[in-house]
């Protein structure tokens, strides 16, 4: 366990070190960075004692040390559009995508999951054809499409729930959090729910599938055998097995939720990262894109070990187990 | 009365062309205690047999007549519910893989402690201490220790030991072993058949086991019966079918067994095979590979009339002249 866990990180830092490497050569290359601090007129001799202060004439190995030491402290230097520290920027623009996101995760599992069972455990009812249909919907049509279908049918027709924003936030230190206002939670709705919608179908469909597949298995069948009540089979026996797999999609997805949030984000004009991320692309705001690359990636990777981790607490047989060895022989 | 009475059991499957019937007018008792072995060529319903005797026959399937009593009561008109609480409290069940019949996600403990807290009212601790009595029952050393560990952890044999205490662990007077040995190694199948047997006998549990081993039923059951083409051919004591077998296609069955010793017998292997569900000729479904077979064979169907000490299904033992 412990040398997994060692592989484990070590794995995730090589990754962060080639996000970086990527962030760092978007930044030297890009555009050149001295333009972006010196004023049009400036002299090539201004130019040239720029270009030493920030250090581009010493080795690639060099500057490329030298920004990931940078970088692990959260430093990516100040944003050229407004000449803030980018990691203020980010931090302030974080909390937005970090709950919209948990939001959207939470609902596809709290949703995705029961939907899934019952779609498997009566699959000739009419709500699971139903929701069949719905969920084949769900998954091909494209998300700012549903987005803007949710703000024309729940805003506009209805006015129920607001179309942009995030409601009043609540400052928490320097979190600033929608869930303790009923605007901020009314605001959280929409987006979070278009935001869901795709890895909810996803995550009901393969629930669907998984336990209709584990159902069939031998040790249900012995469990049956044995005289045991239907829900601790279903509910027991069969989900824990079906769950394997809805844990890998699901780590892969929570990245994937953060790169749609941008979508989701610009549609509901969502104060977050991703709408930054949009604004710093459009001025080629470097700093601002290279700090989201990396702080995505860091995210992923993240999750990834998570999930990885979480695997050896689900599934026995993963575990790397000292008794194995003396366990065996009939 | 029988522990267990099968009468005129009918197992159907409808299909797009027509209802199949894979078990046909199958009649048979067990009795307290007692060790049935059930032989056959593949396909010949043994399976299906069992899975209609614990309601557990998987659909389409289904029982199309007879009768199933337990204790004298019928148990294949229950509700699925009234079933399930007659599956592992008074018949238990044995499947063929060992290795795919535990919960790879539950250790073996967890798994017992559950099966017996839903059949008898007893709480954790005393769950868990009959648990590990089970697991020393059936052989299994340093059972308080591997009380805790997941079936992974365990070999193919003991993973069978463990199955046979869960079948076990809730006390059923009757168990259904459906190849409990096949998919283990030579080297464990005689210890598990001589576990199955010791458990039962001593808890006076009667057992239905389905092999192929010949063998296994010399040495283990007291009676046989000999199912071909979803039918009941013959039923007996051992000794009376394995030595001198009273129809024609057991005799070709014993024939077909190798004998060990020092001369080898010449294989008498039965010519063909067994006929389809979708064309069991008429009158008697042996009758294509019958080496007695005559004129009423192919347009009588034999019923199953007492032979000797046992009963067999065959026109020669029904006054039909030849
Ligand atoms: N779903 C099904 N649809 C149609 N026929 C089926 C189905 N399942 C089983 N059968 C048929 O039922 C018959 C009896 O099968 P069963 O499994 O009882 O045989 P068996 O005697 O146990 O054979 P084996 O020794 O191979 O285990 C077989 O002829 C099989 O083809
Ligand atoms: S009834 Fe006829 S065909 Fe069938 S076993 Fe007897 S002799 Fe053979
Ligand atoms: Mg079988």
């Amino acid at each position: 366990m412990f040398v997994f866990l060692v592989r484990r990180l070590l794995q995730a830092v090589m990754v962060m070190l080639a996000v970086a490497f990527i962030a760092f050569l978007m930044f030297r290359y890009l555009g050149d960075p001295v333009n972006n601090i010196v004023s049009q007129d400036a002299t090539q001799q201004q130019r040239e004692e720029v270009r030493q202060r920030l250090g581009l004439d010493d080795p690639m190995a060099i500057q490329y040390g030298r920004f990931v030491i940078n970088a692990a402290k959260g430093d990516f230097g100040v944003s050229y559009r407004n000449s803030r520290p980018v990691s203020a920027l980010l931090a302030e623009r974080l909390p937005a995508t970090a709950e919209l996101v948990l939001v959207a995760a939470l609902l596809s599992l709290v949703l995705g999951i029961p939907l899934g069972i019952y779609t498997a455990l009566k699959p000739r009812g009419v709500l699971s054809q139903g929701l069949q249909i719905m969920s084949l919907i769900g998954i091909s049509l494209p998300t700012f499409v549903t987005g803007i279908l949710l703000i024309l049918v729940f805003s506009v027709w209805l006015g129920w729930l607001p179309s942009f924003g995030r409601g009043d936030v609540i400052d928490i230190g320097w979190w600033s959090t929608g869930f303790l206002t009923a605007s901020g939670l009314k605001a959280l709705i929409l987006p979070s729910f278009m935001l869901c919608l795709f890895q909810l179908t996803l995550i009901m469909r393969l629930v669907r599938a998984e336990m209709l597949e584990v159902l069939r298995a031998d040790y249900i069948k012995f469990a049956k055998a044995r005289g045991l009540k239907n829900r601790a089979i279903h509910f027991r026996h069969a989900l824990k097995n079906t769950l394997i797999p809805v844990v890998t999609i699901f780590g892969l997805q929570l990245g994937g939720l953060i790169a749609f949030a941008i979508i989701t984000e610009t549609v509901f004009q969502w104060p977050g990262m991703g709408a930054l991320f949009i604004q710093a692309v459009n001025f080629t705001d470097v700093p601002v894109m290279a700090a989201y690359l990396v702080m995505v990636s860091l995210i992923f990777v993240i999750i990834n070990t998570s999930v990885d981790l979480l695997y050896n607490v689900i599934d026995p047989r993963l575990r790397t187990d000292p008794t194995r060895a003396s366990g065996k022989g009939a | 009365m029988a522990l267990l009475e099968v009468e005129n059991l009918k197992v159907e499957f409808p299909t797009r062309k027509g209802v199949l019937t894979a078990v046909d007018n199958v009649s048979f008792n067990v009795e307290q205690g007692e060790i049935l072995g059930v032989v056959g060529e593949s396909g010949a319903g043994k399976s299906m047999t069992g899975a209609a005797v614990i309601g557990l026959l998987e659909p389409p399937g289904r029982i199309g007549g007879g009768q199933i009593r337990l204790d004298g009561k019928r148990i294949d008109n229950l509700s699925p519910d009234e079933m399930r609480k007659i599956r592992g409290r008074h018949i238990g069940a044995i499947f063929q893989d060992p290795l795919t019949s535990l919960n790879p996600l539950f250790t073996v403990g967890e798994q017992l402690v559950e099966t017996i807290r839903t059949h008898l009212p007893m709480s954790a601790a005393d769950a868990k201490k009959r648990a590990i009595g089970w697991l020393a029952e059936v052989g299994i050393p340093a059972p308080d220790r591997r009380f805790d560990q997941y079936p992974h952890q365990f070999s193919g044999g003991m993973r069978q030991r463990v199955v046979i205490a869960l079948a076990l662990c809730a006390e059923p007077r009757l168990i259904i072993a459906d190849e409990p040995t096949t998919a283990l190694d030579v080297s464990v199948q005689a210890q598990i058949i001589a576990l199955l047997k010791r458990v039962c006998r001593e808890r006076n549990a009667a057992a239905i086991l389905v092999t192929h081993d010949m063998g296994v039923i010399a040495e283990t059951a007291d009676r046989v019966a000999v199912m071909y083409a979803g039918r009941l051919a013959e039923i007996g004591p051992v000794a009376h079918v394995l030595q001198k077998p009273s129809h024609p296609y057991t005799a070709g069955l014993m024939g077909s067994i190798p004998r060990v010793g020092p001369r080898p017998k010449r294989l008498i292997q039965i010519e063909g095979s067994m006929p389809r569900l979708t064309d069991i000729p008429s009158g008697c479904a042996f009758n294509p590979r019958c080496p007695k077979v005559f004129a009423e064979c192919h347009r009588i169907r034999p019923e199953l009339r007492p032979v000797a000490d046992g009963a067999a299904a065959c026109l020669l033992y029904e006054g039909v002249t030849q």
